[in-house]
């Protein structure tokens, strides 16, 4: 059994709060730098260019990529050779992520009810999802993420004998009703298949893989590339105002699901998708 | 094109000579308010009562900021969605705001209040905190501080980089987009 005190998961919660809010995912700047090269709208040109030179200020300068740096989600795959000690695990996230958004000078977005709304100035309680896995190690990921695009998601129960047609329109309509809210160039993370609940949490874990990788699926590779061509024919571009750059990545998560449905989510996320990871 | 020097406060003949499109250097004080403090304001004008800003002629940024690093007024403070503060804008207009700065589309009333009192609406890039922030030389609160980030800041900004979304006859920069033409259909 391989003991890991709960202040190592503190410090490194913090330093990766701190990380992905400074630090655009490189996997998001080579698509960034990609799209450049390929649109051919001059505004849109412009805006991706000055997209690339925020990511790189807020590297240098240490300041926050945007102002909107989330409810963090913090995902734990815990090792079950592990045995976790020094106290309460979520007690120990909550206070990594309260430090790095003092000490890191990030905005504290949280209110305490939705309906007294109340800021709790330390950006906690955030949302743990834990998972116990096979091995000695524990994998934690942070991936902080505004609200302009968290607002545009959606999950629909679809039938089970609908078409792979009627839910590729349907994840496209979310695209088009975002508009120019969700800041695009977007990303989207779409969750296919298990219940309610665990389409919309697929659909979040789905923004956590890197762009430009593919599904191993085969028919789910093709999915997200025909999605990534449809969405970009929208002609929505950066900001909105035109361009053949609207998503950067369609990343797709499926599960099994039950004989009477087909629940579908797609997470809408800005061309600021950020996210840090370690290993301990 | 070039984009054009604009100081607050406007005179009425500025705002007249801008349209949907144009690209504009702001520099002047502005006033971030998001939700909740719309909400209040919205609240306290209907209540009669006074206001903590005045709003004649005064230009809003819909932001809410990250607090500034020791010799830094402010930290990233780039622009948040518009269309949430769509049911409290037409009052505020009405007072005498002549200008708002947000992100994205707004809704048909505000487009009808923006041409009745000559005001404008303009767009910030979403997602640039960090180069805006630059563009910021001083920043205080100086309302609502119990509401943390989502207090009323007062911003001097210095060539603050913006295009003209809504313009006061009432063009809409977004009205020419393929995307929201075909939502329409």
């Amino acid at each position: 059994m391989r003991t890991i005190h709960v202040a190592k998961i503190r410090d490194a919660v913090k330093e990766l709060c701190l990380k992905a809010n400074f630090e655009l995912r490189p996997d998001v700047l080579k698509a960034l730098k990609r799209a450049l090269r390929k649109e051919t709208d001059d505004r849109a040109r412009g805006i991706l260019a000055d997209i690339i030179e925020n990511a790189s200020m807020a590297r240098r300068r240490e300041i926050a990529i945007c102002q909107d740096t989330g409810m963090v989600p913090v995902f734990i795959w815990i090792g079950q050779g592990v045995r976790l000690a020094g106290g309460d695990l979520s007690a120990a996230v909550n206070e990594g992520v309260k430090r790095a958004y003092r000490e890191g000078y990030l905005r504290t977005s949280v209110v305490d009810d939705p309906f007294l709304r109340k800021n709790t100035l330390t950006n906690t309680p955030v949302a743990v999802y834990t998972e116990i896995v096979r091995g000695s190690r524990v994998k934690i990921v942070v991936a902080p993420k505004g609200f302009g695009s968290e607002n545009k998601s959606q999950v629909r129960m679809f039938k089970p004998t609908a078409s792979e047609k009627d839910i590729k329109e349907f994840i496209v309509e979310v695209v088009r009703k975002a508009g120019p809210d969700a800041c695009p160039p977007l990303v989207l993370g779409v969750g296919i298949g298990g219940t309610f609940d665990m389409a919309a949490h697929l659909a979040k874990v789905a923004l956590l893989r890197p762009l430009g990788s593919r599904h191993n699926k085969r028919h789910i590779a093709r999915l997200e590339a025909e999605l990534l061509k449809r969405i970009n024919a929208l002609g929505i571009g950066p900001m909105a105002l035109g361009g053949r750059t609207t998503a950067l990545g369609v990343n797709i998560v499926t599960f099994a699901t039950h004989i009477a449905g087909l629940p579908v989510a797609v997470n809408v996320s800005c061309h600021a998708t950020r996210g840090a990871e370690k290993v301990l | 094109m070039k984009p054009k020097n604009m100081r607050i406060p406007f005179t009425k003949e500025d705002i007249k000579k801008l349209k949907a499109g144009d690209e504009v250097y702001l520099t002047g004080t502005i006033y971030t308010a998001r939700d909740a403090a719309h909400k209040r304001l919205h609240d306290l004008i209907k209540k009669g009562k006074k206001i903590p800003v005045a709003l004649k002629g005064a230009v809003i940024y819909y932001a809410g900021p990250t607090p500034g690093r020791r010799g830094r007024p402010i930290g990233s403070c780039g622009p948040t969605t518009s269309s949430r503060m769509d049911a409290f804008a037409p009052l505020l207009m009405r007072k005498g705001l002549s200008g708002m700065i947000g992100k994205g589309d707004r809704s048909k009333d505000v487009v009808r209040s923006v041409r009745k009192y000559g005001c404008v609406y303009f767009l910030a890039t979403g997602g640039l905190g960090a180069l805006l922030s630059m563009k910021v030389k001083k920043a205080r609160r100086v309302a609502f501080k119990e509401l943390g980030p989502e207090a009323i800041h007062e911003l001097k900004v210095v060539d603050f980089p913006l295009i003209v979304g809504i313009d006061s006859k009432g063009r809409n920069i977004y009205d020419k987009t393929k995307w929201k033409k075909a939502g329409r259909t």
